[in-house]
């Protein structure tokens, strides 16, 4: 039998208000103190966010209250685009303004790498690890998001959550052959991380440097940064909805993500 | 001196104390000289056509009608005669009553009504300084010509701002010159210093001995978040005595070539507009106290600019400007905002800059000690003192120089 379009929007709207299809906020709250990442001190730094009022009911807006904010593009649960990394500098649509709205919206297989994680604060993602996990939870499809979860996002509101130390930020992360498999040979959308960065906290010292952004934005993939609560999503079968402001020529964007998940299923 | 000076505790019940200020009228040849009592020099008028040195200030010489200027004189004197006031309607000083005044013969030759130390008597050589009321008018205080007097002399402790027993926040404590401050503080008998630390936090920098003295309290606190001002200031338990601002934002750089904008607004987010939220946060909190102090840390290059760190010197000018505002808005509430300029810090923010540079301990010192004198304005180390008396002389052509 044949499902229209109609039909299948239908389905999905009364599956999400009948509660069969749960909505799950993937999104931390942007606050001046979300930790935003720290570069070595040579490089230009990223902004926290910023927040101040304009009026709240008083003598400079009597009726009505509202803010002035400010941020890095990159600041909060955020998303990467192409071009935010040289490698992705002449890639087509490689703006948040250009990317084809199809892409905001995409399945997700979720890896669980939170035991790894909670005992090496460094682990890295590898090729070997990536196939170990599709030999036992089935290979992971196309164009699908890959959501790494480390409950690094339980860190949040901690130093340990940038987990900065005398020899630079620890936190986990793939490494180039990881990523070039996810890129190459599963043909990934981009990958979603619970950390500040989606490469590894130092990544910067790796043979091939900063493999995430390098191979994701060079290929046209995206990132997305400071998620939670991916420990609500099953392992296959969630939609991830993730659109960043339409900020010309902009390298990324503070954004909500969501998912939408069969309930019942995590 | 390492024993804590035991918190304040007070009647839950009682209302809350007025505080006054001394009648603050005056002549503008008496504002003349607040200025120079201001950075803690004694002055008296002299005259230029019969040398006549005269007290209170005046417009003409009352010896010859001649012209007076301003010169640095010698302190000493001898107490003539004391007298105790036990009445006045004046509510500032019926807050303070029995109150000591005296006359003294100055070695510079008038003969001055000057306050006077508990522990002077008619007949005792006095050594005389110029200083500032609560209001922050000058006023002549004598004292026993030994450093070692009494400094818990309750009419003294008007004039100067007591550190031993106060609650105090360090803004940026984990700095070079946060960590002297924090240090010098502690050894003094502060009672409470609450330290800001500025994020990016490494998990190992709450750890450093200075922060881990007995007394100190570490708060995350960036004066450029109103947030994170507001909760570090909801973390001090108790009332707020002093604030020490020594946040501030180095970076070299130009203005049309070598600058980099992010780090321009930043320096101005700190210095300036940073001092403003300070001030908006903390000033209420200081104006209920009986000696109430804010101490700004302020680079020398707010005088006149730097060609070499122009953003920086920018941002501490317009620092500078919102200080003056801020101390005329502090007046009335017997708050004291002081200001201690400073040339480059022996810090990591000043490895090109090739010394002479001030030692964070010594900007340390010069703080308490600008506190423990309720001096105004002070100068720390050769360069700013070189720049506020090339400034004080001749602006234009110091502006000139510094930027050549």
């Amino acid at each position: 039998m044949t499902v229209t379009a109609n039909q299948a929007l239908s389905a999905m709207l009364a599956g999400i208000a009948g509660g069969t299809i749960r909505a799950i906020d993937l999104t931390n709250i942007l606050s001046s103190d979300f930790p935003v990442i720290v570069l070595p001190s040579e490089f230009g730094q990223c902004e926290p966010f910023r927040m101040e009022t304009v009026s709240r009911y008083d003598a400079n807006g009597p009726a009505w209250y509202w803010n002035n904010i400010s941020m890095n593009e990159h600041t909060g649960t955020h998303f990467d685009a192409p071009a935010h990394w040289v490698t992705g500098r002449d890639v087509a649509n490689g703006t948040v303004d250009a990317i084809p709205p199809e892409d905001f919206l995409h399945p997700a297989v979720v890896i669980d790498i939170t035991r790894e994680a909670a005992e090496d604060e460094d682990f890295i993602v590898t090729r070997g690890f990536l196939e170990a996990w599709e030999a036992a939870n089935g290979p992971i499809p196309s164009r699908h998001w890959i959501l790494l979860r480390s409950d690094w996002s339980k860190r949040v509101g901690t130093l340990s959550y940038l987990n900065l130390k005398d020899d630079g930020a620890h936190s986990p992360g793939p490494d180039a052959d990881a990523m070039r498999f996810l890129v190459h040979e599963r043909d990934c959308v981009g990958l979603g991380v619970e950390t500040v960065g989606t490469d590894a906290g130092q990544a910067s010292l790796f043979d091939e440097p900063l493999p995430a952004h390098s191979i994701l934005h060079g290929n046209g993939r995206y990132g997305l940064q400071c998620l939670t609560g991916l420990d609500q999503l099953p392992v296959f079968g969630s939609v991830i909805i993730a659109m960043p402001l339409k900020i010309k020529g902009g390298s990324g964007s503070p954004l909500r993500v969501m998912a939408l998940a069969p309930a019942g299923s995590d | 001196m390492t024993e804590r000076a035991p918190r304040e505790r007070r009647d839950p019940l009682a209302r809350k104390k007025a505080r006054h200020t001394p009648p603050s009228a005056r002549s503008r040849a008496m504002h003349a000289m607040s200025a120079r009592a201001a950075m803690g020099r004694f002055v008296l008028q002299v005259c230029t056509k019969c040398g006549t040195a005269t007290y209170p200030p005046r417009d003409a010489c009352p010896a010859c009608w001649g012209e007076l200027v301003w010169q640095d004189c010698k302190s000493g004197g001898q107490l003539l005669a004391n007298t105790i006031i036990h009445a006045t309607t004046d509510l500032y000083f019926r807050d303070h009553l029995p109150w000591r005044m005296g006359t003294v013969a100055l070695d510079a030759g008038p003969v001055a009504l000057v306050h006077l130390h508990r522990d002077l008597a008619p007949e005792d050589r006095v050594e005389v300084r110029l200083m500032l009321d609560r209001g922050g008018n000058a006023a002549l205080f004598a004292l026993p010509p030994d450093r070692g007097f009494d400094m818990t002399d309750p009419q003294l402790r008007e004039f100067i701002v007591p550190v031993q027993g106060k609650t105090v926040l360090v803004t940026d404590a984990h700095s070079a010159i946060g960590l002297a401050v924090v240090k010098a503080l502690h050894d003094t008998g502060a009672g409470l210093i609450v330290a800001g630390m500025l994020p990016p936090a490494r998990l190992a920098d709450a750890d450093h001995p200075v922060l881990r003295l007995l007394g100190v309290q570490v708060v995350p606190l960036d004066s450029s978040d109103q947030v994170s001002l507001s909760e570090a200031l909801s973390k001090i338990g108790g009332p707020l005595d002093i604030v020490i601002n020594t946040a501030r934002h180095v970076r070299s750089g130009g203005v049309s070539g070598g600058t980099n904008i992010v780090e321009q607004r930043r320096a101005f987010e700190v210095a300036a507009i940073g001092l403003t939220r300070l001030a908006q946060s903390c000033g209420p909190m200081l104006a209920g106290r009986p000696h109430g102090a804010f101490v700004d840390v302020i680079s020398s290059d707010a005088l006149t600019g730097s060609a070499g760190h122009a953003g920086f010197a920018a941002a501490e000018a317009a620092r500078l400007s919102l200080l003056q505002a801020f101390r005329h808005e502090m007046r009335e509430t017997g708050v004291r905002v002081l200001s201690v300029f400073t040339g480059p810090v022996e810090d990591e923010h000043h490895q090109s800059v090739p010394p002479p540079k001030v030692a964070p301990a010594r900007l340390a010192t010069a703080i308490i000690e600008a506190l423990q004198q309720g001096r105004e304005q002070t100068c720390v180390g050769d360069v700013a003192s070189d720049a506020m008396t090339r400034w004080l002389a001749d602006p234009a052509l110091y502006a000139r120089e510094k930027n050549l």
